[in-house]
């Protein structure tokens, strides 16, 4: 033979054995649906791993010393000793009593009072905030409880972590959750792609036979069939992708709108969006693959 | 070339049924001969179409031999059977043009699938269609083309890469007895650049036009053989009656 196809002229060629893909049928628009869910649920998954990281980071050398005594003379006290004695351990790199004032503040919304009301009448526990250097291991609070019995013996050590733990939970669940959201919607796409694979090879069984008496190949029409869904999944996904970032941004200034600083740090980095921005990549290539595969398997039935 | 094998398809005992229904085909045995120009008659449903399904490989039987070209095409694993069939121009009797695609496109589809350049394609094409005269009905659809245009086009589209089997069933029966004629012309000077043909027909006067043609004769799915031999035609060595066969 003296001249074989290009490359580029075998794709036309084997784009042409297929009726060209229709356009307006429901393909486009289901690969788009689950797109733009699919970037939804993976913004919402970066978004609450970064808030988790960022309150992780936060709080991970972060301790809470609180003096509980009905006394306030002796809470005061012991409140100034256990600042002293953490101030001389190594390995703690900031010690804050918390003024009376911002404690006022701090439990305004739950008393319902002003500060300045005199709730210091009330027995409410002093409070120290301190950041270790590192960690705040259970062996590293273990060692501070006890250097502290000894001036305060009505001292608490929590790491604040430890109180955020079931908030941690909660997010790794909700990620584990997005994750499971777009496995799904991957087998979602899958199914309807199959489902429209075997609608093509139905109708068009006698072009498929046709192609094959003449020396066709069952790599040649799976190729034409490729094309065609790879056409129909590339713009649903760039539609998907779309409305799927819009979506995000909506969700997003609802959120921000909350105010909270766990919240506020759940924005998404740069790697994220592009994360995002091969979700519709993906969803093309999961498309033309599973074209393949089903085309591949339903020709086996043909001579 | 050298290697070409002294038969190349060869018939033993093949017998075909659908499902669990009596066999449409019983006990056929024959041998094609390179160069050889068949035809093979019978009354309707004697089993003609079946026949050529088997020899153009879309069909397997339920029993017996087939060699094709040196190779067992029963056993042989289906992804190699397309260079088998690459081998073969078919004309169905149905024509069965891909209607999405041109009369330029379908005439240049067994040469895409074989992956020929597209300045090849468009030269060989180009011939076909002066040929078959239907260069105005290049970009025509199937469904814009009288029956006798949609059958040139099938039978352009058999032939144009020059295959070693022709296989045409009832080739001539949408067309005027002129195009008929001119149709049965082409196949005979492919047969002489050494195409075997095998052409299923009722039209006795069509047979006429040829010379020393090897006649096949079914009936209800027998072959029956006027040599009375076993074995259709009788191998050239046994036998001086079997046309161009043995020369």
């Amino acid at each position: 033979m003296a001249g074989k196809q290009t490359a580029a002229a075998r794709w036309g060629a084997e784009a042409a054995l297929l009726p060209p893909v229709r356009a307006g049928g429901p393909m486009p628009w289901v690969i788009a649906i689950m797109i733009a869910l699919t970037v939804i649920a993976a913004a919402s998954g970066l978004s609450l791993r970064n808030a988790a990281h960022a309150a992780s980071a936060d709080l991970s050398g972060g301790l809470t010393v609180q003096i509980v005594h009905a006394a306030p003379a002796e809470r005061d006290r012991q409140g100034l000793a256990a600042q002293r004695v953490l101030k001389q351990t190594p390995g703690v790199a900031s010690v804050r009593l918390v003024p009376q004032g911002e404690l006022d503040t701090l439990l305004e919304p739950w008393l319902g009072t002003r500060p300045g009301d005199g709730v210091e009448g009330l027995p409410i526990p002093a409070l120290i905030d301190v950041a270790l250097s590192g960690p705040a291991t259970p062996a590293r609070v273990e060692s501070l409880r006890v250097a502290l019995a000894a001036v305060a013996p009505a001292a608490r050590v929590d790491a604040q972590a430890a109180w955020l733990a079931p908030v941690f939970g909660a997010i790794g669940a909700l990620q584990w959750l997005a994750g499971g959201l777009i496995a799904l919607l991957a087998v979602a796409t899958a199914a309807a792609v199959l489902l429209a694979a075997r609608n093509t090879l139905g109708t068009q069984r006698e072009t498929i036979e046709i192609v094959h008496m003449l020396g066709g190949t069952d790599a040649q029409i799976a190729r034409g069939v490729q094309r065609g869904v790879a056409v129909q999944a590339a713009s649903g996904g760039v539609v998907g992708l779309a409305l799927g970032i819009i979506g995000v941004f909506l969700l997003g200034r609802s959120f921000s709108a909350l105010g909270s600083g766990l919240v506020a740090s759940g924005g998404l980095h740069l790697t994220d969006w592009l994360m995002i921005a091969l979700i519709p990549l993906a969803g093309v290539a999961l498309a033309v693959l599973t074209a393949r595969l089903t085309v591949l398997a339903a020709l086996r039935r043909f001579l | 070339m050298s290697s070409q094998p002294a038969e190349i398809t060869r018939f033993d005992n093949v017998g075909l049924r659908y499902g669990t229904d009596k066999e449409v085909l019983t006990d056929i045995s024959f041998t094609l001969f390179p160069g050889t120009f068949y035809f093979l008659t019978g009354a309707s449903g004697a089993g003609k179409t079946s026949l050529l399904k088997l020899l153009y490989l879309a069909q397997r039987p339920s029993r017996g031999l087939i060699r094709m070209f040196g190779t067992d095409s029963i056993t042989l694993p289906r992804e190699q059977l397309p260079l088998l069939r690459r081998r073969l121009g078919v004309v169905f009797q149905d024509f069965r043009l891909v209607p999405h695609l041109s009369v330029y496109d379908n005439i240049a589809l067994p040469l895409r699938v074989s992956g020929y350049g597209e300045r090849e394609i468009a030269s060989a094409v180009g011939d076909m269609l002066d040929w078959v005269g239907l260069a105005d009905r290049r970009d025509g659809r199937p469904a814009t083309l009288s029956g006798g245009e949609q059958q040139r086009v099938a039978i352009a589209r058999a032939v144009i890469a020059r295959p070693d089997i022709l296989v045409a069933d009832e080739p001539t029966g949408n067309v005027d007895p002129e195009m008929a004629l001119k149709l049965l012309r082409l196949f005979e000077a492919l047969n002489r650049q050494g195409t075997t043909v095998v052409v299923a027909t009722h039209d006795v006067h069509l047979i006429r036009h040829v010379a020393e043609p090897l006649i096949m004769r079914l009936d209800k799915g027998r072959l029956s053989d006027p040599t009375g031999a076993l074995r259709y035609p009788p191998r050239p060595s046994a036998s001086g009656n079997s046309g161009r066969a043995g020369s």
